[in-house]
């Protein structure tokens, strides 16, 4: 079981979240060219080692959150709100980067 | 290579059976070959035999980083079947049925091939009228493909959880009869002492770690076990695909690594004599039994992507679940062993088996969860490729650049989004 340090609900088991997939994608604008958003859509790292990745944590909070985890060992050295402005937010109201709080107990 | 035959085991058994010879030799590598194919697993074994056999390419070399049968050719439930749809899949999963119904006599080793049909339950209506669908389609395009209703489905297996207390009651079942199971090792090991005897060297204990370029053409390769040039390279390394494709420089693939896990119970006396399949709402769940009496099952991958070959606790306790929802008599068998294997998940399900962009290299890849019972159409088509220089018909549409035509072969309907394709 992986142990995921959700950023408002604390350490929780993997399986109260999905995983969403790479966080390193940008989607083109609307209007980009096919050969842009086949490559975003399509087209993956796939990284043996340590990658970005969203994850909802679905029975809990239900927030979406970006983990940074070693996809060979599935050591993870953060998770952070997936959203800019409630990242910023948290990171005001706790006066603390959430990378700095990822040590499993 | 010593033919196996009764005369043979006769003949030998006169001297203890002692006097049989290695099953394939252990050569050390030579500096060139005509071909390589990196990855010893069964597509690249298959690869190899059909290279030799077909084409008469016999100056060739497998290259597998570990031994014979350690990667997911021993990492699977040794499922056959060619219940395919889509028009592509449906005539190169049915090749590869067909090599299979004769593949023991080709390579003259005992696969263990049984027939025994696949059986896969339905539960609604509208379950039915899809499976009818896809098994009306495979007859017309001249597979086998029954449907069984509720008082066959009970005469042919008995022990299902028919109870009204069901979650998930049986309605009946689609069913391909000339579907089954076959030794995942005995295929590897079949490949292996087929392809030794035509000269092909397999090489274990041999990592690729270098693609030496010119332009766009490889030159060479660097291993574990020293530079090795070729004229053509092959990669069949599923799992691991994206990690060869940047060391030979080449970016991004449509494919994301996750695991599958797979189980086997203690041996049991016969109890069930077909592959069984269960697959509604939020269960996923194939078994069959071993002809040591092992129940071989699995279930979904582990929902995330990973290279760690080991499997995560949660899926276990899904598989159970499902295991006690359909064959409620499992409850207190034990686990014997269970393992993980590393899926090339592909962007619509679908495999590659294609050209590159580097001309003499090709590519074999994106199995997804349905490897094992490709292997031996995929071997026949690669080679095929490697010798010819172009993709057969049946697997032209298995290329990189599917994606920009818009021609996604989706099995599923999953969309874009490789965990999905199960």
């Amino acid at each position: 079981m992986i142990r995921i340090n959700c950023p408002f609900c604390g350490f929780r088991d993997h399986s109260e979240f999905t995983y969403g997939g790479d966080a390193s994608i940008v989607f083109p604008d609307l209007d980009a060219s096919s050969e842009a958003w086949i490559d975003a859509v399509f087209h993956r790292d796939n990284i043996d080692g340590v990658q970005r990745e969203t994850w909802h944590h679905v029975h809990g909070c239900r927030m979406w959150v970006v983990v940074t985890r070693d996809t060979v060992t599935h050591e993870i050295s953060a998770v952070e709100p997936a959203h800019q402005g409630i990242k910023l937010v948290l990171e005001a109201m706790t006066g603390l980067s959430s990378s700095d709080e990822d040590q499993q107990p | 290579m010593k033919r196996y035959s009764a005369w043979n085991v006769f003949r030998n058994g006169l001297s203890d059976q002692k006097k049989w010879d290695r099953v394939w030799r252990d050569p050390d590598p030579k500096k060139s070959y005509d071909v390589v194919i990196i990855g010893g697993g069964l597509h690249g074994l298959a690869t190899a035999y059909y290279l030799a056999k077909n084409h008469g390419i016999k100056k060739v070399a497998v290259l597998e980083k570990g031994w014979l049968g350690g990667g997911n050719a021993g990492r699977n439930t040794t499922i056959v079947r060619s219940n395919y749809m889509m028009p592509d899949n449906r005539r190169f999963y049915e090749h590869s049925l067909k090599l299979w119904e004769n593949l023991s006599h080709d390579l003259n080793f005992n696969v263990m091939f049984s027939q025994r049909s696949h059986v896969s339950l339905f539960h609604s209506p509208a379950a039915r009228d899809a499976a009818a669908r896809r098994y009306n389609t495979m007859r017309v395009m001249n597979s086998d493909g029954e449907l069984w209703d509720l008082n066959r489905l009970k005469r042919e297996v008995p022990h299902l959880n028919y109870g009204p207390d069901a979650r998930f009651p049986i309605l009946g079942a689609a069913v391909q009869p000339r579907a089954g199971t076959a030794r995942h090792d005995a295929v590897a090991w079949g490949y292996a002492r087929a392809a030794d005897s035509y000269g092909v060297d397999i090489l274990q204990n041999c990592e690729a770690t270098g693609v030496t370029r010119a332009g766009n053409q490889v030159v060479s390769i660097e291993t574990s076990r020293g530079l090795i040039s070729t004229k053509k390279l092959g990669f069949a390394v599923a799992g691991n695909t994206s990690r060869l494709w940047r060391i030979a420089g080449l970016g991004r693939l449509p494919i994301e690594s996750h695991k599958l896990q797979a189980f086997v119970s203690e041996p049991l006396k016969p109890l069930l004599d077909q592959v069984l399949a269960f697959g509604v709402g939020g269960a996923h769940f194939y078994i069959s039994q071993s002809d040591k009496g092992g129940m071989v099952f699995g279930g979904d991958i582990d929902w995330y992507k990973s290279y760690a070959q080991r499997g995560n606790l949660p899926i276990v306790q899904d598989v159970a679940e499902c295991a006690m929802s359909i064959l409620p008599c499992l409850g207190r068998v034990r686990l014997l062993r269970h393992w993980a294997g590393i899926m090339d998940m592909s962007m619509d399900g679908s495999p590659f088996i294609c050209k590159t962009p580097l001309s003499n290299l090709y590519l074999n890849a994106g199995w997804n969860y349905g490897g094992f019972k490709a292997s031996p159409a995929s071997g026949w088509f690669f080679a095929d490729l490697i010798a010819n220089d172009q993709p057969d018909p049946i697997i032209a549409n298995y290329d990189l650049d599917r994606f920009s035509r818009g021609y996604n072969i989706d099995e599923r309907g999953a969309g874009p989004d490789p965990k999905l394709h199960g």
